[in-house]
């Protein structure tokens, strides 16, 4: 059909593009009331009540604390978040009370005249004060996770290695600001539990209700509305909003709907985690790696949430695309007093990929190699291992990408034209040759690359754990010439592209027309648990199994013609003349060869690896530090595109995020609360800051993936971005920065630090 | 207050209290939920509609504001059935991800387009950036734009 590898029109478009996709602001029903939260304005506390002002009019207005949650826990990794605060408060915004009213000029004076009485306690607010045991609030030792991967003798390599070198480099928040902020309709009937929101996880949700409420699978109805945007956000956050909104409905005996503001949304929500990274490296002068040591400290928030696999994620990249003789990687998790950081597209990885990159800038500029060049010489290839021991077995393209990155950018035109690297311009001399009067530019250029990788699907035996399904069902369509598919699967398209991906897969496999295959709405009653809508997995993993149940209904298909003739659709009607519904039902095969030793942390981290490499091209203003991003080459080895378009709007939406985090977004903490809670003070790129992007495809297939060798690639771009803003600034002006962001305070700030 | 305007082509009069958000008024008695609310203060321009064919955030606007003028929404562009050309180029060039703001970058871009038939880049980009997306990184949004400009321009010429 060769619908696989061509860019369709998007099967979603034209109800997002008049207006009638419905999210879950666009949902109502008869009596519904609005609910809204009442939050700690403390980092740390005692709950000694909820006070109600009892000059305020309560009819009509329900209110729920902690006694009213069956079993008050949000069921993830662990069960330390209660659904309602009910004795210590742990991060400031943290859920105390929650109120439903008919109309919203109501729900906020009902709020208003609810007061937590918080008695205050020290909080701990920083890394350091955490495992300094300033206060005791996590376990014996506020540690939330601690994960090790070893290769060789690191500590010894080094030792021994002519050149050492030592950096930290520190990442700070980043928010997720999907355009649409969480939301959630609920209500209850005869048969139990019903949601409707914006979400990536059906069956997360689906989980978290049944344990909150005891109920049984059945009487528990998750169904996503059209979904504006997530990028982690909406991945385990809808849990507990779906909890207030159902606590609300039941007590209220009315449908509830919850909706945040932005700066609710902005400040209670779960964010990218800060994190320190350590390397000690050492290498040969001929720019040879050799060993790495790399420690990994990262700020969990108040609750555990999903940050034991973030870090694990941090540290299974933290190494870089390159290869190490030796290897030997400590990451650790804290717990802090302020809000629970948790997913954000990339996972842990963005944080660690920024170091190494960094640091290879480090080595380079130490060398005095071009930084590309250092890179290439020790880019991991097939038959390589990896510091987990993964022995790289195909689909390594990362060479390939360097080279297309090269070639597309004009890199050795580039480097050549805009002159030497850093270290020999410093800034305060280009500052002198630009002063006023003086002809040189007061604008300066440079040019800078990154090179990463991303495990696509979750890591070591996750994906064997979580068994995703996928069910394709056969139909007849009105008026019953022609049988009708239907994948049924819990992957939800939350902005990138699912619905057009799984029915190109599906269609091709089947041999029929793109129109004859519908995706049905994610619906925890309809849909088979897919799995979570995370992990760079849905096109790769799930995609998989859409081609395997479709070809499964294509081979029945086929062997009826075979036996009795006719058209494809002839023996497909009579076979749905027969008893019973016509599905086929796959679960994911992990392959065979895949080995994961969760204790060690030795094997096969994941299935397969993408691959990029960024080229940025910067100009500096010399007066302002500000950076205009003249242009930007990225190329990534996706396996094989089944979606051209669609791939580059995740390579393209996935870098702007990364070039934002680096030159524009800043989230501001004091005292455990967020000064910039409002898209007026938390800057995101617009179209003006965003750059020309080329993209450059490169299709190294893995034998595993659907349509032909797919790889995952959603997370990827998150990668790459801002080591490649940061190096091509520290060409352009002789700035070192070992830290994000790089706003124009930060670089003049740094103007005068020696490399 | 009683409130009379031409919304998407029809006469339309309804009460409502003058200082109602004209964005409550749309989404609420008027059905209209294709205009979408993402931040509430004039920064996200999800919410932009066209008020005698100028961009404006249907959050800042109030309704009283809009007696007797000429309001058009993304339902006024065209239909599931009926793209117009620029919705059109959104669905087959990648202008639209997670479709929130798609409503508000439509009305800009239209906007644009009335004004100006022939865009450059800097000039679309310099159009759309009241509004914010997070998912495109919007060069597929510009490129939407830039093809349904070429495609007027070749229907002009052909």
């Amino acid at each position: 059909m060769g619908l696989v590898g061509r860019s369709v029109p998007r099967a979603d478009g034209p109800a997002k593009v008049t207006g009638t996709a419905r999210y879950v602001d666009d949902f109502t029903r008869p009596g519904v009331l609005l609910g809204a939260t009442l939050r700690s304005p403390v980092a740390r506390g005692r709950l000694r009540g909820i006070r109600r002002d009892p000059a305020f009019d309560w009819a009509g207005v329900t209110v729920v604390t902690a006694e009213d949650v069956p079993v008050n826990v949000v069921a993830l990794i662990e069960e330390d978040q209660p659904v309602l605060a009910s004795d210590e408060v742990r991060h400031a915004y943290e859920p105390v009370a929650l109120v439903a009213a008919e109309d919203p000029v109501r729900l906020a004076r009902a709020l208003r005249a609810l007061t937590p009485e918080i008695e205050p306690l020290p909080p701990v607010l920083t890394v350091a004060d955490a495992l300094a045991r300033k206060a005791q609030i996590h376990g014996p030792d506020n540690v939330f996770a601690t994960y090790r991967i070893s290769k060789g003798d690191a500590a010894q390599a080094i030792a021994q290695s002519p050149v050492r070198l030592t950096g930290r480099y520190r990442t700070p928040h980043q928010e997720q600001l999907y355009i649409e902020p969480q939301g959630m309709l609920a209500f209850w009937d005869a048969n139990g539990a019903h949601l409707v929101g914006s979400l990536q996880c059906p069956f997360y949700v689906h989980k978290g209700v049944k344990r909150a409420f005891s109920l049984d699978d059945a009487r528990v109805d998750v169904t996503q509305a059209v979904t504006g945007g997530a990028f982690g956000g909406k991945e385990e956050y809808p849990t507990l909003l779906a909890l207030h909104a159902l606590l609300l409905a039941k007590k209220s005996g009315c449908p509830v709907k919850m909706i945040y503001g932005r700066q609710e949304d902005i400040e209670a929500t779960t964010k990218r985690h800060p994190c320190e990274v350590t390397i000690e490296s050492g290498c040969d002068r001929e720019g040879n790696l050799s060993a790495v040591s790399i420690r990994v400290l990262m700020d969990g928030g108040a609750y555990v949430t999903l940050t034991p696999v973030v870090l694990s994620r941090a540290a299974l990249h933290a190494a870089g695309a390159y290869r190490w003789e030796h290897v030997a990687i400590e990451a650790v998790a804290v717990a802090t007093n302020t809000p629970p950081n948790g997913a954000f597209r990339g996972f842990g990885a963005p944080q660690t990929i920024w170091a190494i990159e960094r640091h290879m800038d480090r080595i380079a500029r130490e060398l005095s190699f071009d930084p590309l060049e250092l890179r290439e010489k020790n880019l991991l290839r097939v038959g390589d291992t990896t510091p987990t021991g993964q022995f790289l077995k195909e689909s390594v393209g990362v060479q390939r990408c360097v080279e297309e990155a090269k070639k597309a950018s004009g890199w050795d035109r580039k480097r050549a034209a805009l002159g030497p690297a850093a270290p020999a311009r410093p800034v305060s001399a280009l500052i002198r040759r630009t002063a006023p009067g003086a002809s040189a530019p007061r604008k300066v250029r440079g040019i800078g690359a990154s090179v990463f990788l991303h495990g696509a699907g979750f890591t070591g035996s996750g994906e064997r754990r979580l068994q995703g399904r996928v069910a394709i069902d056969m139909l007849r369509d009105f008026p019953g010439k022609k049988p009708l598919f239907r994948i049924r699967t819990a992957s939800t398209d939350i902005g990138q592209g699912t619905e057009t991906v799984f029915r190109q897969i599906a269609a091709e496999a089947l041999w029929v027309s793109m129109d004859r295959v519908e995706f049905a709405v994610p619906s925890s009653s309809v849909v088979p648990d897919s799995g979570p809508t995370v992990a760079s997995r849905t096109v790769m993993i799930v995609g998989s199994i859409v081609e395997r149940a479709a070809r499964e209904l294509f081979g029945r298909i086929e062997h009826e013609r075979q036996k009795r003739g006719g058209s494809f659709d002839d023996a497909a009607l009579r076979l749905l003349a027969g008893k019973g519904p016509i599905v086929a039902e796959k679960m994911y095969e992990t392959p065979e060869d895949l080995a994961w030793d969760d204790e060690t942390y030795r094997g096969d981290a994941y299935p397969v690896f993408a691959w990029g490499c960024d080229v940025a091209e910067v100009e500096v203003d010399l007066d302002t530090f500000e950076t205009t991003v003249l242009g930007f080459w990225a190329a990534v080895d996706a396996g094989k595109a089944i979606h051209p378009l669609q791939c580059k709007g995740q390579i393209e939406g996935g870098t702007l995020q990364a070039i934002g985090w680096a030159l524009n977004e800043k989230l501001v903490v004091q005292d455990g609360r967020i000064l910039n809670a409002r898209m007026a003070t938390y800057i995101v790129p617009t179209s003006l800051d965003a750059p020309r992007f080329t993209t450059v495809l490169v299709e190294d297939p893995y034998s595993k993936g659907p349509g032909g060798g797919a790889k995952g690639i959603g997370e990827l771009p998150m990668d790459g971005g801002a080591p490649a803003i940061a190096a091509a600034i520290e060409h352009a002006t002789g700035i070192v920065r070992d830290d994000l962001p790089l706003l124009p305070e930060d670089l003049f700030a740094a103007r005068r630090t020696p490399a | 207050m009683r409130i009379a305007f031409v919304l998407n082509g029809q006469k339309r009069a309804v009460d409502a209290p003058p200082l109602t958000r004209l964005l409550d008024l749309l989404r609420g008695p008027l059905g209209l939920t294709g205009t979408k609310e993402g931040c509430g203060e004039g920064e996200c321009g999800s919410c932009t509609v066209l008020v005698d064919g100028v961009p404006v955030n249907a959050c800042l606007v109030v309704a009283g504001q809009c007696d007797g003028r000429t309001v058009l929404t993304v339902e006024g562009l065209g239909t599931e059935d009926g793209l117009s050309d620029l919705q059109e180029a959104f669905v087959k060039e990648g202008g639209t991800q997670c479709g929130i703001c798609t409503p508000g970058f439509l009305m800009a871009a239209h906007a644009l387009l009335t004004a100006n038939p022939q865009p450059g880049e800097g000039e679309i980009r310099e159009s759309i950036a009241g509004n914010v997306c997070r998912c495109t990184g919007y060069q597929r949004i510009v490129e939407s734009i830039r093809h349904a400009v070429k495609e007027r321009t070749s229907r002009e010429s052909g």
